[in-house]
């Protein structure tokens, strides 16, 4: 009998593509981040707090939310890290640039963090409490790319 | 009460490794069924139902229970999938556990797999993030670990080199673990100098990727007796998957690991669990969760976590011995390491556990970690539960 | 089986498209109509079951997309892969165990945001099938083949079920397509897969499907009017479509002859008064009914032209209009389950069958029918 073989079948082409509905109340959030860079959160009519993103339904209290508010545009770190090794964005099909700063954003506002990149240009400046705006795409599309990254504000 | 109590009466773990190409998904998955049969002496025909689950896009495979039956033994058997990601295995403990007790089956297997190798796991995790808001900037499970890790040592102080002991606690118990993917020692020094992931976690900080699979047979109390002299008896099971957007986690700490083990103390009348529960094997991806997720187990108090830690309390021989096992720093394929931690705690329980036995195990936890930093929690007794 | 029954249900408009819409929004509709229909509050829900599935969602962790609609933020919960039907025996175990006293169980999909050939050809083993460019519809078309080879099924009387059930589907407003067509308007739309036409297949669709199910005491407390449990089993055949007898559904047969036992059923033909099948091609209601003892071995598409399984024939079958009117995979088998409730408290308005006491909800996994779960209800 002849050596064992260890065959595999490869399959590269089976990409599946999606469209993601991003549903009506993300579909306001980014009209009004690519027309006016304002940002909005939705607020809880019974604990009262402020959801970014904006969704239907307060997990917490059961209660579907209809207000929305202006949160930010500025914000703190609400947690971080910075991302070292490079690995391949699914979304793309090619390596993600790295290093890159992964942050988690509370607006000034807002009771949740605002999944964004955060600018390392000096690492030294990148902390919990740290704060920090949001820099804009000139040219907005409505969706999360519309921003580009968050910088850290000297002195505030 | 249940309608029926539960035991685990076998279990069967594959040879993990890195890469198995050497079996194809079906014939891992039998390597699993047919050890844990063997360890039950029972054959496929005493299983009456199958419960299995993996992640599909690890393996990209769907319908991964219809597809799986060669392997499973579930043809002409009802097989049912159950998938909730990191937490997939303890899961499927979990499903098993309520199929037995509600009467319907008197003998359930119980199978988590993964083939990690056959596809890219990062890209994988990052695409069970939220498409419109989370898959930007998301780097698969590590980022929302580095961010629990940033936010708990900016409020606690705690050090990468508290974290690096917990690793090489893990990765010592693993020598005792034939099942283990990494058997191999390792210092702290080791662990500061492997490179930066994900501020603050080092590669040697991490799980690797596996392949391998798990199944664990649960019968119900009018048989678990004729199985085996020495059941593990599941007293309880609760879990909590709380959040839908990583946005809205609580860094710092694993509230939904705290509120399932409030629920299993209660329901079992455990007071004191640093003193009544022998042993835990816990989801432990990365290494500071093995600081603060016993913190939210309410085994120490809030900020005593590197202390208790450094003590050698979790080590073997220590008041409560954690991962046994070399846990999931030394071996994580990932829809059975829920059920890899269920089927080690039910060896611990029916005193099976050989090199890594606890002695005189009367109460283990296993536990799953998951999702938007979801737990699973099972509370495993010596003794059949009284209520 | 212990005493346990579905008290309350909620099913989203069945449509082809809801881009407004995210998972969680459908969600959040459903599981309000149920919680409204079954008289409670969310408090009242004990643990949560929510049924989705990756590759139809995109998305690896599909379940985490509805935790906060489905309620579970402090709840026990758990996420079943496959059929509504099968997340629907998982919550029903789950009440029976005693660990609980409520189930809420969910089922979702949105057929509108992928390409289904591409997920339904994942369903195919990567090593022998995959590169052959199957998917469910060309795959179904082989089995139909059998079917008709084996039974002297006619393209009329397959072609038949889809003018019944579009046509039950005008008294359906939850439905998708409802429509008036004739046998010729089926047999002369675009031939998708030989033998199966465009008029033979189900449509792409989203919506979602919101069951409440409850044990012992429970099932009387809130108000809603309970519809009990009497049966449930499924079954799962071989997968490789050339291991099995293609042109039967023996695991369906099983299945169901479990759940009628479990129901002390023991002529089902002559019990059952109204029947919600997997029908997401026209010869599969005829196969599936026929497979679960519904009609004499072969005889479905005959019977059918004689009008038994019109709203009012000997035996209705999908009085709702079926996956044919609309199918939203997952949530398919959930609505099943969900329309029978709605028949045996009288509720189904234009298309309610009269009379009807006892009947059968039935949802599929795999391809081809590879696993059943069949249900088993009657009326208060």
């Amino acid at each position: 009998m002849a050596a064992k073989e260890n065959l595999i079948v490869e399959s590269k082409g089976s990409g599946q593509p999606f469209n993601y509905a991003v549903g009506m109340h993300g579909s306001r959030f980014f009209k009004e981040l690519r027309e006016n860079r304002k940002l909005l959160g939705i607020k809880c009519p019974k604990c009262g707090k402020v959801y970014v993103p904006p969704r239907r339904v307060c997990g917490e209290c059961f209660a579907e939310m209809t207000v929305f508010v202006e949160v930010g545009p500025k914000g703190v770190i609400g947690t971080f890290t910075i991302l070292r090794y490079a690995f391949i964005d699914p979304e793309t099909g090619e390596q993600k640039p790295v290093p890159y700063g992964y942050g988690f954003i509370r607006f000034d506002g807002a009771d949740t963090l605002f999944q964004h990149y955060i600018s390392i240009e000096d690492e030294s400046k990148i902390k919990i409490g740290a704060r920090v705006e949001p820099v804009f795409s000139e040219e907005r599309k409505g969706n999360v790319k519309d921003i580009l990254y968050f910088k850290v504000i000297d002195g505030e | 009460m249940p309608k029926k109590r539960v035991a685990i009466v076998g279990t069967g773990q594959t040879y993990h490794k890195s890469h198995r190409p050497d079996v194809n998904g079906q014939e891992l998955i039998n390597e699993a069924v047919q050890r844990a049969l063997k360890d039950a002496d029972l054959t496929i025909k005493d299983i009456d139902a199958v419960v299995i689950g993996n992640m599909d896009h690890f393996e990209g495979i769907n319908y991964v229970d219809c597809w799986s039956v060669d392997g499973s033994g579930g043809t002409m058997k009802p097989v049912i999938k159950l998938t909730t990601g990191g937490t997939t295995g303890s899961t499927l403990a979990i499903g098993g556990y309520h199929l037995v007790a509600s009467g319907f089956f008197e003998k359930v297997l119980v199978i988590g797999w993964e083939k990690n190798s056959e596809s890219d796991t990062t890209g994988a995790i990052t695409t069970a993030f939220d498409p419109v808001w989370d898959r930007l900037v998301f780097a698969g499970a590590i980022s929302g670990l580095a961010a629990e890790a940033q936010a708990y040592m900016a409020k606690y102080g705690a050090t990468e080199k508290d974290a690096a002991r917990v690793s090489v606690r893990d990765r010592k118990h693993a020598c005792n673990n034939p099942h283990a993917q990494l058997r191999r020692e390792i210092t702290i020094e080791d662990v500061l100098a492997s490179p930066m992931l994900a501020d603050p976690i080092h590669l040697l900080d991490v799980c690797p990727r596996t392949d391998g699979a798990c199944a664990v047979i649960m019968a119900s109390e009018d048989c678990a007796g004729k199985v085996t002299s020495t059941p593990d008896w599941i007293w309880t099971t609760a879990n909590r998957h709380k959040y839908t957007y990583l946005g809205d986690v609580n860094w710092g700490e694993l509230d939904s690991i705290a509120e399932a083990s409030r629920e299993i103390y209660a329901k079992a009348g455990i007071r004191e669990p640093r003193k009544e529960i022998d042993v835990i094997e816990l989801y432990q991806p990365y290494s500071f969760a093995g600081i603060i997720w016993i913190e939210d187990l309410g085994i120490v108090e809030k900020g005593k976590g590197a202390e208790y830690i450094w003590s050698g309390a979790t080590d073997m021989g220590g008041e409560l011995p954690i991962n046994p096992s070399g846990g999931v720093i030394a071996c994580n394929p990932i829809g059975a390491t829920g059920l890899i931690r269920c089927a080690e705690a039910a060896l611990q329980v029916m005193g099976k556990a050989e090199a890594r036995q606890v002695p005189d195990v009367n109460f283990a936890i296993s536990t799953g970690f998951g999702g938007c930093m979801w737990s699973d929690m099972l509370l495993h007794g010596k003794r059949k539960p009284d209520f | 089986m212990d005493k346990a029954a579905v008290i309350g249900v909620g099913i989203t408009k069945i449509e082809a498209n809801k881009i407004k819409e995210t998972f969680a929004d459908m969600v959040w509709e459903a599981v309000n109509k149920a919680l409204s229909d079954a008289k409670m509050t969310i408090d009242d829900i004990d643990n949560v079951i929510t049924t989705s599935n990756d590759f139809w969602d995109g998305r690896t962790i599909s379940c985490m997309a509805v935790g906060d609609a489905s309620g579970a933020r402090h709840k026990n919960v758990s996420c079943v892969e496959g059929d509504g039907t099968f997340g629907a025996f998982y919550g029903l175990a789950r009440v029976l165990s005693g660990s609980y006293g409520t189930t809420l169980v969910t089922a979702h999909s949105k057929g509108s945001e992928s390409v289904s050939s591409l997920i339904t050809n994942a369903a195919f083993d990567p090593i022998y099938d995959r590169a052959l460019g199957m998917d469910m519809v060309s795959a179904c078309a082989l089995q139909a083949r059998a079917y008709m080879h084996r039974t002297g099924t006619t393209p009329e009387q397959m072609a038949m079920v889809s003018v019944k059930n579009h046509g039950n589907a005008k008294y359906n407003p939850l439905s998708q397509l409802p429509m008036d067509i004739t046998v010729q308007d089926v047999l002369e739309s675009e031939m998708i897969s030989d033998p199966l036409h465009k008029l033979d297949c189900s449509p792409v669709s989203d919506g979602c499907c919101a069951v409440i199910i409850a044990n012992g005491k429970r099932t009387s407390r809130y108000g809603g009017v309970p519809v009990w449990i009497k049966g449930v089993a499924f079954c799962a055949d071989s997968y490789f479509i050339g291991d099995r007898e293609i042109s039967k559904a023996v695991a369906l047969t099983k299945a169901a002859k479990n759940a009628f036992s479990m129901a002390q059923i023991t002529d089902p033909l002559s019990e059952i008064d109204v029947a919600e099948v997997y029908d997401a091609f026209t010869y599969q209601e005829l196969m599936w009914i026929e497979a679960m003892g519904l009609s004499e071995g072969g005889k479905a598409g005959i019977n059918l032209e004689k009008g038994h399984y019109d709203i009012k024939g000997r035996l209705p079958v999908n009085p709702s209009g079926g996956l044919l009117s609309g199918h939203p995979v997952i949530a398919g088998g959930l609505i099943r389950i969900a329309e029978i409730v709605k028949q045996l408290r009288g509720e189904a308005g234009g298309y309610q069958v009269a009379g009807a006491r006892t009947g059968v909800a039935h949802g599929v996994n795999g391809l081809c029918g590879q696993s059943h779960c069949v249900w088993v209800l009657t009326a208060s």
